[in-house]
């Protein structure tokens, strides 16, 4: 039996006047995964993220949630899904567990129930000993996790979170990865989230790398990194053009100008290191050699390099 | 981990505890902010002391600007609860109402009850300071009457509040909605100039929905000096046009709040 879908998504665009922001993506995230939406600002994740949180109509294109069209079955949708908002969606004013009722009366659950669930997501994010406190005199990281418990508190079957890692510290974030693996693995929530942090894309079963609304790359981190032709080179130049220029016409071998820098991707990394050195002593500034990264495959799928180069 | 019923639809939906707890959350929030509290109660009053004894000369008392002070109160505080929906939307809370299963008139009606709910805690503050200062002359089955009418109107008022606020995406905008459509609406409602009159302004208060909660409210609730009725629309008609009034601005606020948009994000 073929593993069923958490997220199926068909021809999705999305249009904000003339600007395209999500143009015809397809794809598909499995039940149980960690799935990662990795792309830079304005490669239209925020809006693939709100078309599926259910805050915004689908334009154009079908998505099936959890089984169920996310079109015309909205509310069946939204009974099972967890949503953490990038911005904060906590109300300052009320306590850390007035919040979480509230919240917990949205999603139909009340009394004894609610109650139960309010108790085990606080300790579950550790902060059963803050119930009590006015969520405004909450640190950031403490109020990351409130928010985290709020989208849990219905217990969910798929969650989705916005750049969850907006104003974590590295503690805080290893910990905030930490239990969303927890509870994949423990109650097989599919977590799916956006983020523009590479380091935090590693940590995904798949990534879907989005550029200028289309899907990019999409496959476990491993296999993308494998996926770039072997090792990468970095050569710092005086006049980047003219170097990559004459590499090319040495050995065809598809150097291209990226931020200013000459990259090329090649197999035997260490080979075309003392290769290059030899051939232009003077042209060449500096090397780098590295093993391909997620910022590899971007540059390598989409011409660009991952932060807003348009040269 | 607990098991959390999932099957829960549209029909079978607990949509009044949502109501409830959207409601109690403005009251809440009101009460959480002393400030609020205190130029709540405190403005109104004294725009009556200083209206009453500014115009005492022309024979208006305290008496008579009672119902519109009373009107005045509702107003304002309906109004300021629903500018907390721009508030949900810029600090967040919104959004996450947005994508919860609840249905969106419980969303509304909460909002609603909630802006109405601080208004006629605050209009009965001064119902009472007015029955101690200067004395209640109505029935109990009149002030009864009087106090559900003021839920009325607190109601039409909020749901008008709720339909200005939705799609505005600044407090400051909302201050420009206030001056030049809210306060006119109170002034031309007879809560201040003595009704009757005629030209295109008597046609304005006649119009006016709120001339009809302010003209019940001086039937219905008199403190001190009698009122002038005599020139009021009668009782009855008061009532229907109060009740129609907040009929269309709830079904206006559901319908508002219903239609998704990309405007619901800012």
């Amino acid at each position: 039996m073929p593993q069923p879908n958490a997220i199926v998504v068909e021809a999705l665009s999305h249009r904000y006047g003339e600007r395209t922001a999500v143009d015809g993506l397809s794809l598909t995230v499995e039940e149980g995964e960690v799935f990662v939406f990795l792309g830079p600002n304005g490669s239209g994740k925020t809006t693939l993220f709100r078309v599926l949180s259910t805050l915004i109509p689908i334009q154009s294109g079908r998505v099936e949630m959890l089984g169920h069209d996310l079109a015309t079955q909205t509310n069946a949708v939204r009974n099972d899904l967890g949503v953490v908002f990038q911005a904060p969606s906590l109300d300052k004013k009320l306590t850390v567990s007035e919040n979480l009722r509230h919240q917990g009366r949205l999603y139909g659950l009340a009394g004894q129930l609610l109650r139960q669930r309010t108790e085990e997501m606080l300790s579950a994010v550790g902060l059963s000993e803050r119930a009590g406190d006015i969520v405004e005199t909450l640190s950031g990281g403490m109020r990351r996790r409130v928010e985290l418990a709020k989208g849990l508190l219905h217990n969910p079957s798929l969650l989705l979170l916005d750049e969850p890692s907006t104003g974590l510290d590295p503690g805080s974030r290893a910990d905030l990865w930490r239990y969303l693996h927890t509870i994949r693995e423990r109650d097989g929530v599919t977590i799916v989230l956006t983020t523009h942090l590479l380091e935090e894309a590693e940590r995904a079963d798949r990534i879907a790398i989005m550029d200028k609304g289309r899907l990019a790359a999409l496959d476990t981190p491993t296999a993308l990194r494998a996926s770039v032709g072997g090792d990468s080179i970095l050569l710092q130049s005086g006049d980047p053009a003219a170097l990559a220029a004459a590499v090319n016409e040495r050995w065809s071998c598809n150097a291209a100008v990226i931020g200013g820098a000459v990259r090329l991707e090649q197999p035997d990394g260490h080979e075309w290191v003392s290769r290059l050195a030899t051939a232009f002593p003077n042209e060449i500034d500096s090397i780098t050699l590295g093993k391909p990264t997620l910022e590899d495959v971007f540059i390598d799928r989409t011409g660009h390099r991952f932060f807003g180069d348009q040269s | 981990m607990s098991s959390v019923p999932s099957n829960a639809n549209a029909s079978t939906f607990p949509a009044w505890p949502v109501v409830f707890t959207l409601a109690q959350r403005e009251v809440v929030r009101f009460l959480r902010q002393r400030n609020r509290v205190f130029g709540a109660v405190g403005q109104p009053v004294i725009f009556w002391l200083l209206f009453s004894e500014g115009l005492k000369p022309n024979d208006l008392d305290y008496g008579h600007f009672f119902p519109g002070t009373l009107v005045m109160i509702l107003l304002f505080t309906a109004i300021f609860a629903t500018i907390s929906v721009i508030e949900d939307r810029r600090e967040g809370f919104l959004q996450s109402v947005l994508v919860a299963p609840a249905p969106r008139w419980a969303m509304v009606l909460g909002k609603i009850l909630g802006g109405a709910t601080l208004a006629m805690l605050q209009a009965l503050v001064f119902l009472a300071l007015g029955w101690v200062t200067l004395g209640m002359q109505s029935g109990p089955l009149e002030l009864i009457a009087g106090v559900l009418l003021m839920l009325v109107i607190a109601v039409a008022l909020t749901g008008l509040g709720f339909v200005l606020a939705w799609r505005m995406d600044s407090t400051q905008g909302f201050h420009a909605i206030m001056s030049v459509f809210l306060l006119p609406m109170w002034l031309l409602s007879g809560a201040f100039f003595p009704a009757g009159g005629s030209g295109w302004l008597a046609w304005v208060v006649r119009l006016n929905p709120l001339t009809y909660g302010v003209a019940g409210l001086r039937r219905l609730v008199r403190v001190g000096e009698p009122a002038v009725v005599d020139t009021l629309p009668s009782l009855a008609v008061c009532w229907v046009v109060s009740l129609a009034f907040a009929a269309v601005l709830l079904a206006a606020s559901w319908k508002i709040a219903e239609t998704r948009s990309t405007g619901d994000l800012l």
